[in-house]
């Protein structure tokens, strides 16, 4: 009786949660066209979804299965390269600009799911700091083989190249027709991508993400995941294959964020692989630990607020990422210090029952 | 950085001053402006007409409807954070300096607010959004490439005239009427040093250590090996290096060593130059080091022992031991004001400001006017005028948005730089 | 002969490694914590050392002590103010923290010294020339192994022999009994973080000796290759971190030489792959098979 009214509530909040995106959607959208939103804000308008999307999708694999990722930028970088890829190679083939989107977004979900799978099988045998420190390395190498990346386009189709020992050291190389176009430059990246990623794409991929995650938490797939969580061993006794839940909640988190990233890719004029590095990596990695872990709710707004607070704070210039920095750590410290944690619950008092996990 | 505005603001007014007194003092010529139009408006003002309306624009002539009024709005695009965060803050400098000495002159009148974007793209292209919410109608920017590729595809969609001081690939300015640079273009640079290494008969035997993973060093790579082959310079050795191994370049120095080359081409930035020649030097290695532009501001490098790159060339526009009244104003006035000596990147922003200056006054563009109109102004004008600055005399445009000037060889003999 | 010289470079490169993973694996041993500002105060300890050699004009070794010192009294502080309040809270808050630590370390030297790179000279130059000048290392290498060498000694020495060694063994393996048994946990952490930071001082130095410029953003690269380095070699071991160090900057040396110049860090990544799916905790780490 109580665990069912509970699963109600939760899905009710699940409910609540898409029409709060879908209302922050209309009521944005209606206050661009009367005039109220201003260029910087419009313009962050993309970025957040694809932030948001990375978050939560990071929150997949940190807090439902509990495995530190840091390289998780890497994701986003093979999505954000084979969308655009995608798009560019079908530029001629398919005008329309909002199916080439979704087609590089596909495109980018499945490569990144690929590579997620192929990272995970020899990865997952690991635990804590160790598995943190191999998907940071992958994250390098992911960065390292992109920009080694040559991709032109003739009539012959698509050409590749990869330029490991200083054998290629210009689209010239790849020996293509006169006339070929080149779609990524090595390490110059992409440079002339077209502008695909719209604001109302953004949110379509926020509301697959969320139904996605949440569906999959809430699953038998999703209940293995956090078990194995909580205690592999007690997961493994009732026969949990722990290798199978861990690659699927790897995997179905690589290919959000090739997705997040293909949104991402498409929204520049220019894509470059040493953009997806390391510190790309942490910075969505705070917007999950800041949201709380295992919040998909906490991620959104944690992504929202660390995306527009250093733009926010650009009136205090060469100060701003000082006092960024400055923000963050008091934050960590007001949300995880017991004392401090106390005092605020004394001010703010906390609605019961509000159940840290979802 | 509080303290150097505060100087900033101070040390313009001394400015004006001066030039007030100048003018009761009835004199012709105060300042030291950059440009010929800007020459004239000073001397207009000097003379004590109605602040330099008159101003003259158009140096080819075209000065047919050549009155420019009002205030104008710039905005600046850099990284003055992050790893490139020398080459953003060198821009900015300038480009305030140019700025107020422009506003001190009377005539027309620039507001100058610079924005951070790390060298990011994303950042860019956000920095540029709150630069138009600001109310920007020109901008001076992006320092960086990649930043500079995404921010000018935005700006030809908003028709917002966009003239970068140091963004060198052609990618920047590819297809887009409205964007316009002052530095040279990276295969330009590389098809100019393999001529001078030839005509010159430098050397036979070339070694080529560039960044392969920056759109800057691989572009003047790309042409320069181009450009070598034609003129039968043989390239023994081509070492790369990235952004996270910019650090130690020993492998890179005894393979070029161990292939005798005679002299050492590097397309890239001072910082790992340095690194480079100190570490040769460590080594024992002395072959010709050949730089480019991104060279310049080697010997500005705190601490760096100059004797490190006795006898090193360098193709660059601008050299800071010039012996002419501009570059000197330029230079001691960048000195005062910030402690440094300026480098290439500071003397292109420099420029670009009297740039916009001339191209403002050559269209007759009014303070009033929107972004666009200025934006179809300016690229109809800036084929036609011709700007002296401390990056080269007679500075012209082509409509694809490159500038032709003279590059000029230096080689560094007792830390500073020799015409060879 | 050639090979011979880029082994010695790796080796020396490693040196540096070792010494900053040394720091690294102490704080992670005790306090159970990625400390990502380590990278950050090695870049405090060059600039400390740069500006005693050249704007206060100090004998090398006193910069190098005084930078020590500001090093150390900076690691206490940041454990102090940042660490210490989040003892018990989940060590994915204490790693942001961290993270928020070195970005403030950044920005507040990029608004203290500015963004201009400096030169640092070396503390010692010169080179030694072997077998009739075919092989030449230079001292600053010589230094950098020696100086690796003996502290990664007297370290071994101090956390085996000394009081507040013991103590430090003590609370890495299990911090509860320890303080039940009166050992001053917070005293033992605090004094790890002086001695990690310290460490980080004379890396700072050493490796801006090898590799002379010196910005904001120096000591990053060579932190992550540290923490590479130290999960190599087994984390919260120091052998282990003596080893990861040098077995890295011998393979990263080797690899620029031989396979690729450009792609020299992915070679070492997927070393440390390798390594860590055969043996997954290390090559020296301590594999504690789970208790049911």
């Amino acid at each position: 009786m109580k665990k069912g009214k509970k699963i109600n509530g939760a899905v009710l909040k699940d409910y609540l949660t898409y029409a709060a995106v879908v209302l922050a959607f209309i009521v944005i959208t209606v206050l661009d066209q009367q005039g109220f939103i201003n260029n910087s804000t419009r313009g962050l308008l993309v970025p957040i979804c694809c932030y948001i999307v990375m978050a939560v999708s990071l929150n997949l694999t940190v807090g439902i299965l509990g495995e530190l990722n840091l390289g998780h930028a890497g994701f986003m970088s093979v999505g954000a390269f084979s969308g655009v890829v995608a798009s560019l190679s079908l530029a001629d083939a398919i005008p329309s600009p909002v199916l080439r989107l979704v087609i590089a977004m596909v495109v980018g979900a499945a490569f990144a799911a690929v590579v997620g799978l192929l990272i995970g099988l020899p990865v997952l045998r690991l635990k804590g700091d160790y598995l943190a420190i191999v998907t940071l390395a992958f994250g390098e190498i992911l960065k390292e083989v992109i920009n080694a990346l040559y991709v032109g386009q003739d009539s012959a189709g698509l050409h590749f190249g990869f330029n490991f020992r200083n054998n290629i050291s210009s689209i010239n190389d790849l020996h293509m027709e006169e006339g070929a176009k080149a779609i990524i430059k090595g390490a110059q990246g992409v440079t002339g991508n077209e502008k695909l990623a719209t604001f109302g794409a953004g949110i379509v991929l926020i509301l697959i993400t969320l139904f996605i995650v949440m569906n999959l938490v809430r699953s038998r797939s999703g209940r293995a995941i956090m078990a194995i969580r909580d205690n592999r061993i007690a997961a493994e006794s009732v026969g949990i294959n722990v290798t199978k839940y861990k690659l699927m909640a790897f995997a179905v988190s690589a290919a959000l964020a090739g997705a997040a990233g293909a949104l991402y890719g498409s929204n520049y004029a220019s894509v470059k692989a040493s953009t997806f590095d390391f510190n790309q990596s942490i910075l969505i990695l705070m917007f999950g630990v800041l949201g709380g872990l295992g919040n998909i709710r906490g991620s959104i707004i944690a992504a929202i607020v660390l995306t527009i607070l250093p733009e926010a704070l650009r009136s205090f210039e060469d100060l701003r990422m000082l006092i960024y920095a400055i923000v963050l750590i008091l934050v960590m410290i007001a949300t995880n210090n017991p004392r401090v944690k106390t005092l605020l619950g004394c001010i703010i008092p906390r609605k019961k029952g509000s159940s840290a996990n979802e | 950085m509080k303290k150097n505005r505060i100087l900033a603001v101070l040390l313009s007014m001394c400015m004006a001053m001066t030039l007030l007194a100048a003018c009761s003092g009835g004199s012709d010529e105060t300042q030291a402006p950059a440009t010929d139009a800007a020459t004239e408006a000073a001397t207009e003002a000097a003379e004590g007409t109605e602040a330099a309306t008159e101003a003259a624009g158009g140096d080819e002539g075209t000065g047919t409807a050549s009155t420019a009024s009002g205030t104008f709005k710039i905005g600046g695009i850099g990284p003055m954070t992050g790893d490139a965060a020398i080459y953003g803050t060198a821009v900015m400098n300038a480009a305030q300096i140019a700025v107020d000495e422009i506003n001190a002159m009377g005539g027309i009148q620039f507001e100058f607010q610079p924005e951070d974007d790390e060298g990011d793209v994303e950042r860019s292209v956000n920095a540029y959004n709150t630069l138009k919410d600001w109310g920007m109608q020109l901008l001076l920017g992006t320092v960086t490439t990649d930043p500079a590729i995404s921010v000018s595809a935005e700006a030809y969609n908003d028709r917002m005239f966009m003239l970068t001081p140091s963004a060198s690939s052609l990618d920047v300015i590819d297809g887009k009427d409205n964007v316009f640079q002052v530095c040279f273009t990276d295969p330009n640079q590389g098809s100019a040093s393999a001529q001078y290494i030839a005509e010159n008969n430098l050397a036979t035997q070339i070694a080529v250590i560039y960044r392969n993973d920056d759109a800057y060093s691989t572009g003047i790579y790309n042409t320069f090996a181009e450009e070598a082959a034609n003129l039968g310079l043989e390239i023994v050795y081509t070492g790369t290096f990235t952004a996270d191994t910019a650090t130690d370049f020993s492998v890179q120095l005894t393979d070029a060593q161990a292939s005798g080359a005679e002299l050492v081409f590097l397309p890239i930035y001072y910082t790992p130059a340095a690194v480079i020649l100190t570490q040769a030097n460590t080594m024992g290695y002395e072959p010709i080091f050949f730089g480019v532009d991104g060279m310049d501001g080697i010997l500005t490098a705190e601490n760096f022992d100059p004797a490190l790159a006795e006898g090193v060339m360098l193709l660059t526009p601008f050299s800071a031991d010039a012996e002419d009244e501009l570059t000197q104003h330029f230079v001691s006035e960048y000195q005062s004001r910030y402690g440094e000596t300026p480098n290439q990147f500071a003397a292109d922003a420099y420029d670009a400001v009297y740039i916009l200056k001339a191209a403002l006054e050559a269209a007759g563009c009014t303070g009033d006017m929107s972004a666009e109109e200025i934006c179809e102004a300016l690229v109809a004008v800036m084929p036609t005028i011709s700007v002296d600055g401390v990056t080269g005399e007679g500075m012209v445009w082509s409509e694809t948005g490159e500038v032709n000037k003279a590059p000029m060889a230096v080689i560094i003999e007792n830390g500073v730089y020799v015409t060879p | 002969m050639v090979f011979l010289s880029y082994l010695i470079s790796g080796l020396s490169l490693g040196s540096v490694y070792a010494i900053i993973a040394l720091g690294y694996t102490m704080v992670y041993g005790i306090a159970k914590m990625l400390n990502f500002a380590h990278g950050d105060v090695i870049m405090v300890g060059g600039y400390i050392c740069f500006i005693a050699t050249t704007n206060l004009g100090l004998p090398v070794w006193l910069a190098v002590i005084l930078s020590m010192a500001v090093c150390t009294v900076l690691g206490v502080v940041i454990e102090g103010l940042a660490y210490k309040p989040l003892r018990q809270a989940p060590s994915l808050a204490v790693l942001i923290t961290a993270i928020g630590v070195s970005y403030f370390l950044q920005n507040a030297a990029l608004l203290l010294w500015g963004a201009n790179p400096k030169m640092f000279s070396p503390v010692v130059t010169g080179t030694l020339k072997l077998f009739g000048g075919q092989l030449t290392i230079s001292y600053v290498s010589l230094l950098t192994i020696a100086a690796c060498v003996i502290i990664m000694v007297g370290l071994t020495l101090y956390i085996n022999k000394s009081k507040m060694g013991k103590a430090m063994r003590a609370v890495s393996e299990d911090k509860g009994a320890a303080q039940l048994m009166g050992i001053n946990v917070n005293r033992t952490i605090s004094t790890t973080f002086a001695i990690g930071s310290a460490l980080a001082a004379v890396a700072g130095v050493l490796y801006c000796s090898f590799s002379p410029m010196l910005m904001p953003t120096t000591g990053s690269m060579p932190g992550i290759k540290a923490f590479t380095a130290a999960v190599f070699g087994g984390i919260g071991s120091i052998p282990g971190a003596f080893l990861g160090g040098l077995l890295l900057g011998i393979i990263e040396s080797l690899a620029k030489a031989y396979i690729s110049t450009s792609m020299a860090n992915s070679i070492v990544f997927a070393v440390l792959i390798i390594v860590l799916v055969v043996k997954p905790a290390g090559l020296l780490g301590k594999y504690v098979p789970e208790k049911v």
